[in-house]
């Protein structure tokens, strides 16, 4: 039974349609009568209307009676009478209302089990108020686009209908999610992203026309607002910044709106995937790295197009991809994400990335503070938002915002995590230390972003930095050029394999810097599985001493765009170009995200989002997040993938494959490569190798 | 004389609740539940107190008698000290919520001992956060008592 109908309110009860969230109609499910007290307490605050019952069976009884007395449910994970994951699926799919899970345990089998379920959040006690002043926003996601409809923002109104994605919307911001099927089905059509879509599964049916955020016209975007600075970005100034014909001053508020949130969420998530990454332990490094795959899985859609403007890119915050994850590993992804953006950070990034895995899709959470830092969310993204960050003036500055601690936490607990993001080209210094990752990542500020993540605003935003990490880091896998060029380089460079195991290796010369620039400047034309072609290494050439400067090259360049197409594909192919270790790593990469996918529950789920949601996003234009998993969305994301490359994510099929978490290998490789960059030693391809760098972050 | 002694014990009160948030009996979550307290709701934090007291209680019961079984049966265990979690964090009995952490590791790791070493430590914390509860809730009607007096 659909009821589709139901927008916000149906049947006018309570008539807080009007004022919505005000008045929404929550019911709150919990068998702690302390817990459902101060629930309703909290929830009348919120200015909500609350029924409450504390047995699970009264509720769905409750729901039977008239779905349409209630917008959205919350339920207690542990009760005596029902399990609250059986509650959960019945609502799903008796009512269709969004369900939020409630558990005094945030064991991240648990989160996952709730996502898989179909949770749209997953919330810890105690319950803060904030939390709860966002749940409104799965209610929106849930209605159809068309009801929802708004004149640009099409990204977050996702209804949850269509896209068929896993059913479960993902805990992590489903703004995430929702764009991500968005994009993914933008993908299919347009790599462009001409659509930004509402409907995911029907791009055409959109009501009415609005203004499709392009990659490229996103990365205009982000790049005026850094320029003007996120809290003076108003968007008249942004308007005429950007210049571009037929934009509207009300087109760019929405976007703006939007971005904001999107930075909001990420860092927000980053802290939530910091504290689940943590939590993780040795899963997470696997799960990152899923995520940062994801990341670039939909980096590369993004870029399908053409490039992807280094403004989109960094506005693409990792963290979009991570959203998807929803649980916990969002959450950390986000933080890491974020953190990860940053152009030093790059690298650690895509260590943190890996780690993040799991966090990934919490990483994008709305990284406000960096300006276009979109990436930062998503370790690996991170590389490659800088990358795109480039584009826009601020060459990674931007991304230094990532630096967020939440990052670091992450990383640190996956070690392999460590060099998982190449793509910041800084990083490769950083590859060393998970905690690189991490800063990039931890910009963002998470806040508990994945699990209850409200998928920021800035979804779209998100998406596409996320896509463009992933595209970054499958760039680099995949053959592309970057694996050429990569193998170039790292062998020009002679980066002896043992010296992949070194971290120190990387940080010397191993990767001629140019390469690193050069991949990530890849235009955009590497989107499908045409190599990645470094076109602008000038612009990189500089930044490979200065990871930031990686990233920024790259991102001036677009060229990660292609370079996640690339490394998409090179992830599953090329792997060997590299001196043996690094496609070894990759291998491990791939294997480990999806190893890590499936390793953590959650990371799996997330993966699967962020794929989806990463690829996507690019593509559409909307930040996706949601790094395409891995594994789950994959196929969704495939197609798109495939359409640019054959995106990270199809590496990660090989989860079954390697699941050592054995990042370590690919870490080395990844920082001796970006050292190698860096130092210039030799010029491996022309940007191709370049990428290279970052992919192999985004690898891991 | 009554602003005198209502300002007293409105001192009093504040030390009160300082001590514990200082000591780590009471967490934050405790001012979100202040916070909650208003006009329309003028009485919510004392229902809260004395609904957890009750639950609290009664958990301990709970607990206490299957710590005592021959063969422990930990899966019960450990629903129920998820529960009194659930409440102690609600709450922001911060030093309870920890107490009730250790129990749970204690119940997975199946180790008997240690689980009646924690679940002492939860009874302890328990009754400290009780009782500062109750002096702070009698301060606070005597306050309220004294204001309507004005």
């Amino acid at each position: 039974m659909t009821m589709e109908e139901k927008m916000g309110g149906s049947g006018g009860e309570d008539g807080g349609k009007d004022r919505f969230p005000i008045g929404m109609r929550v019911l709150a499910v919990d068998d702690d009568p302390i817990c459902l007290k101060v629930l309703e307490n909290l929830l009348r605050k919120c200015q909500y209307h609350v029924t409450t019952t504390n047995q699970a069976i009264t509720a769905l009884k409750m729901l039977r009676e008239n779905r349409n007395r209630y917008d959205l449910v919350i339920s207690d994970v542990n009760m005596p009478d029902m399990d609250g994951f059986k509650l959960l699926e019945l609502v799903g799919l008796e009512m269709d209302l969004p369900v939020i899970m409630l558990s005094a345990h945030s064991d991240t089998k648990l989160v996952m089990k709730g996502i898989t379920h179909g949770a749209c959040d997953y919330l810890l006690k105690p319950v803060r108020i904030e939390e709860l002043k966002n749940i409104w926003q799965h209610v929106v996601r849930k209605k159809k686009p068309d009801s929802l409809d708004h004149s640009n923002s099409a990204n977050q109104d996702k209804a949850q209908g269509g896209p068929g994605e896993a059913g479960p919307t993902s805990t992590c911001s489903s703004d995430q999610k929702v764009n991500k099927k968005r994009k993914d089905q933008s993908e299919d059509e347009d790599e462009d992203g001409e659509d930004n879509g509402h409907e995911n599964e029907d791009p055409s049916a959109q009501k009415k026309p609005r203004v499709v955020w392009s990659v490229e016209l996103h990365r205009k975007f982000v790049s005026a607002v850094n320029q003007l600075g996120l809290d003076k970005a108003v968007p008249k100034k942004i308007l005429d910044l950007m210049n571009v014909e037929g934009l509207t001053r009300e087109n760019v508020a929405s976007h703006l709106q939007k971005y904001r949130l999107y930075l909001k969420r990420l860092s927000s998530v980053a802290t939530q995937q910091a504290n689940m990454v943590a939590a993780l332990g040795s899963k997470d490094p696997s799960y990152l790295r899923m995520g940062s795959l994801d990341g670039f899985g939909d980096f590369r859609t993004l870029t399908g197009p053409g490039r992807l403007s280094s403004a989109s890119l960094s506005s693409y915050q990792p963290g979009g991809m991570f959203g998807r994850l929803n649980s916990s590993a969002a959450l950390s992804l986000r933080g890491i994400s974020s953190g990860a953006i940053q152009p030093g950070h790059s690298q650690t990034l895509n260590s943190s990335i890996n780690g993040l895995g799991k966090i990934q899709p919490a990483v994008l959470p709305a990284n406000q503070n960096q300006n276009g830092t979109l990436f930062q969310g998503i370790p690996t993204s991170v590389g490659l938002d800088q990358l795109s960050q480039n584009n826009s003036s601020n060459p990674f500055g931007e991304f230094n915002h990532v630096n967020d601690p939440n990052v670091f936490g992450i990383g640190t607990n996956f070690p392999d995590a460590r060099v998982a993001v190449v793509s910041s080209s800084n990083t490769v210094p950083t590859v060393s230390g998970n905690p690189l990752l991490l800063q990039a990542n931890t910009q963002q500020t998470h806040s508990g972003a994945f699990g209850n993540q409200s998928t920021h605003g800035l979804t779209s935003l998100n998406q596409e930095s996320f896509d463009m990490h992933v595209r970054g880091s499958s760039n680099f896998l995949d053959r592309g050029r970057c694996s050429e060029n990569w193998q170039g380089a790292v062998q020009l460079s002679s980066f002896p394999s043992n010296s992949l195991s070194t971290s120190e290796a990387f940080n010397h010369e191993q990767l001629p810097t140019n390469n690193l620039r050069e991949c990530i400047s890849w235009p955009s034309s590497h989107l499908s599985n045409s190599p990645l072609d470094l076109t602008s290494p000038t612009a990189n050439s500089a930044s490979l001493e200065d990871p930031r400067r990686m990233s920024q090259v790259g991102l001036n360049n677009n060229a990660i765009q292609n370079i996640d197409y690339t490394t998409k594909q090179q992830w599953g192919d090329q792997r060997h170009d590299y001196n043996g270790n690094m496609n070894r790593s990759f291998c491990r990469v791939d294997s480990l995200v999806s190893s890590s996918r499936s390793v953590v529950d959650q990371g799996n789920v997330v993966n699967d989002k962020l794929n989806d949601v990463s690829l996507f996003s690019e593509i559409s234009g909307d930040c996706a997040f949601v790094l395409p998993h891995l594994e789950g969305e994959k196929s969704g994301l495939d197609t798109k993938l495939r359409s640019n490359e054959d995106i990270l994510f199809e590496q990660t099929k090989p989860q079954d494959g390697f699941s050592q978490n054995n990042f370590e290998p690919l870490e080395s490789i990844m920082m001796s490569m970006i050292k190698s960059e860096q130092n210039n030693e030799s010029p491996l391809m022309d940007g191709e190798f370049g990428f290279d760098a970052y992919s192999l972050g985004s690898c891991i | 004389m009554n602003h005198m002694a209502i300002a007293a014990l409105k001192t009093q009160r504040r030390n009160l609740v300082q001590s514990m948030f200082d000591e780590g009996v009471l967490d934050n979550q405790f001012n979100q539940l202040q916070d909650l307290q208003d006009s329309s709701n003028p009485n919510f934090v004392e229902e809260v107190i004395a609904l957890f007291c009750n639950d609290a209680e009664r958990i301990i019961t709970e607990l206490n008698r299957y710590l005592n079984d021959q063969n422990v049966d930990f899966s019960k265990l450990d629903s129920y000290v998820h529960q009194l979690k659930g409440s102690s964090s609600s709450i922001g009995a911060y030093r309870l919520k920890l107490a009730c952490v250790n129990l749970r590791q204690a119940s997975e790791e199946r180790n008997k001992e240690e689980c009646a070493g924690a679940f002492n430590s939860i009874r302890r914390e328990y009754y400290v956060v009780r009782s500062k509860l109750q002096v702070l809730m009698q301060l606070e009607r005597h306050i309220v008592n004294l204001e309507n007096q004005q």
